[in-house]
């Protein structure tokens, strides 16, 4: 019994981290309309933009974030000025298509540079410490600190989109980019500053995922798959719907490994599809048409 | 010197010409209406005016400053507001967040959302509800109070009977006069031709992407608005 909680207690946990690499995607589609296809490629991008950090100055991983997001957040907001604003538009392919195109392009330029070694960043002791919960029960220490930044980054990100001006006009531009020129904005620079918030979140991801992981060049497309998963099963309505998914995720992917560890991602998926056969349009589904 | 200043104005939608030479100029404080069938032209110029369609013309200056390729967001900053056709509120937003982002650009005035909700006080009631989910009047109320919140020196009022009722149309005309009273120019577009030529001080009626009569509402016959209107 006590196993099975331990089971269940860890993909929680996981699940935490597959909600951060989903909340970027899920603002991205939010805001813009963009399925980003690079999404994952961008989580590993990030990484090695950490380890670049690390090994230049000899800071741990959490320092190296001071210097990652700014250059996530600049890299995002030029690709969406530079490069994807040209694509957005009531058709949903030719961002599509763009961003796959750049995923490839990502993958390609990390393997000529870093090679196809498999990376990892470290943070220690804190990498091992865990907490026990009662006897045969603990956590670990670092998968809660995934978790709760996780909990952290939704509770910001709603605090910014309903309170604040800018997330005023994130939610205007998402609801009809035309009428909110009306009103001053110029939804060119909302975009921008919608990826390179997404990028942000990416970075932090990034470079948590680093950290419990190894990681290289080619690991991206699956980790865009269990973004994807998160946000559909969470249902676009509500961020809190995205931490859900990513939890359902963790945790069946735990519980296949439980019972037979070449069943861990193949779990993940049937519940994947077994939420969408109950809830087609995910557990929070947004209430309005667009 | 007029406080907007057109002359011959055209646009397209790609290769399809919707407009042909329009001149049309409004004074500080007056109320403009641009009246014609669905399809003269009257949305598409205001829609060029705002920025939202690409035009040419050999004078487009508002305060003597030409219009000329500049951007629908930065428009609204200079002072020209538009309550756009079929209201268009933020979904996603609640009904003072829809006022509040009118403001967007903080250009400086006196519009407040305690002034919008004297105006309108059953917005006031409703504050907290999305925008959408008002009956079409109450929406109206909205976008017209959202493009007071820019506090705008020109109002463009792209059909605001389109789908009211006749006792919501008058309840929404109403308050136009209060809107003029603060020294705002308005120029409304209308296919109403009773409500337009009651609130205006000068008429142009459109037809097919030209003007083809002006001049003030009591110097203007029923039967040349008539031929002008439908082209008899």
């Amino acid at each position: 019994m006590i196993e099975w909680a331990n089971t269940i207690i860890q993909g929680i946990l996981t699940g935490g981290l597959y909600a951060m690499f989903a909340t970027g995607l899920a603002i991205i589609f939010g805001v813009m309309r963009l399925v980003n296809i690079s999404h994952g490629d961008l989580i590993v991008l990030a990484a090695f933009v950490a380890m670049v950090v690390i090994e230049t100055t000899g800071v741990n991983p959490f320092v190296s974030m001071i210097a990652v997001l700014p250059v996530m957040f600049v890299f995002g907001y030029f690709l969406q000025r530079g490069i994807l604003n040209y694509t957005v538009g009531d058709d949903l392919l030719p961002p599509l298509l763009v961003t796959f195109g750049l995923s490839i392009v990502i993958q390609n330029v990390l393997l000529e540079v870093f090679t196809a070694d498999s990376q990892r960043l470290k943070a220690g002791a804190l990498e091992i410490q865990s907490l026990q919960l009662t006897e045969g029960l603990s956590i670990g220490v670092f998968p809660l600190i995934i978790f709760v930044t996780a909990v952290v980054m939704i509770i910001g990100l709603q605090q910014l989109f309903n309170y604040t001006r800018l997330g005023r006009a994130f939610r205007a531009t998402s609801d009809d980019a035309v009428t909110a020129q009306l009103m001053g904005i110029n939804h060119k620079h909302i975009f921008g500053l919608a990826m390179g918030l997404a990028l942000v979140l990416v970075g932090i991801a990034g470079v948590l995922m680093a950290i419990r992981t190894n990681f290289d060049p080619s690991i991206g497309p699956s980790r865009l798959l269990y973004a994807f998963e998160a946000v559909i099963m969470g249902g676009l309505g509500s961020l809190w719907g995205t931490l859900l998914g990513g939890i359902i995720l963790g945790v069946a992917q735990n519980i296949g490994a439980k019972i037979d560890p070449g069943w861990q991602i193949l779990a993940g998926h049937v519940a994947f599809l077994i939420v969408l056969v109950f809830r087609p349009n995910g557990l929070f589904p947004r209430t309005r048409d667009d | 010197m007029s406080l907007l200043e057109i002359e011959n104005l055209t646009a397209f939608y790609g290769d399809f010409q919707a407009l042909f030479g329009i001149s049309l100029s409004i004074d500080k404080g007056e109320t403009v209406a641009a009246i014609g069938a669905n399809g003269a032209g009257k949305s598409t110029f205001l829609r060029s005016i705002t920025g939202l369609v690409q035009s040419d013309a050999d004078k487009f200056l508002y305060k003597g400053e030409t219009l000329k390729g500049k951007a629908a967001c930065d428009i609204v900053g200079l002072g020209i507001a538009m309550v756009p056709e079929g209201r268009r509120l933020f979904p996603s937003l609640s009904v003072e967040e829809n006022l509040i982002i009118g403001g967007y650009n903080q250009r400086p005035g006196n519009w407040t959302l305690e002034r919008v909700y004297k105006m309108f006080p059953k917005l006031f009631e409703r504050k907290d509800v999305a925008g959408t989910a008002l009956s079409g009047g109450e929406q109206q109320m909205v976008a017209i109070g959202r493009a007071l919140m820019s506090n705008p020196d020109v109002l463009l009022c792209d059909e605001l009977s389109l789908g009211l009722a006749p006792i919501i149309i008058k309840d929404i005309y109403d308050a136009l006069p209060s809107i003029k009273a603060e020294g705002i120019s308005i120029l409304v577009v209308e296919q109403d031709i009773n409500q337009a030529l009651a609130i205006a001080d000068r008429v142009y009626c459109f037809q097919e992407g030209r003007i083809s009569l002006s001049g003030k509402p009591d110097d203007l016959s029923k039967d040349q608005i008539a031929a002008a209107y439908f082209g008899r």
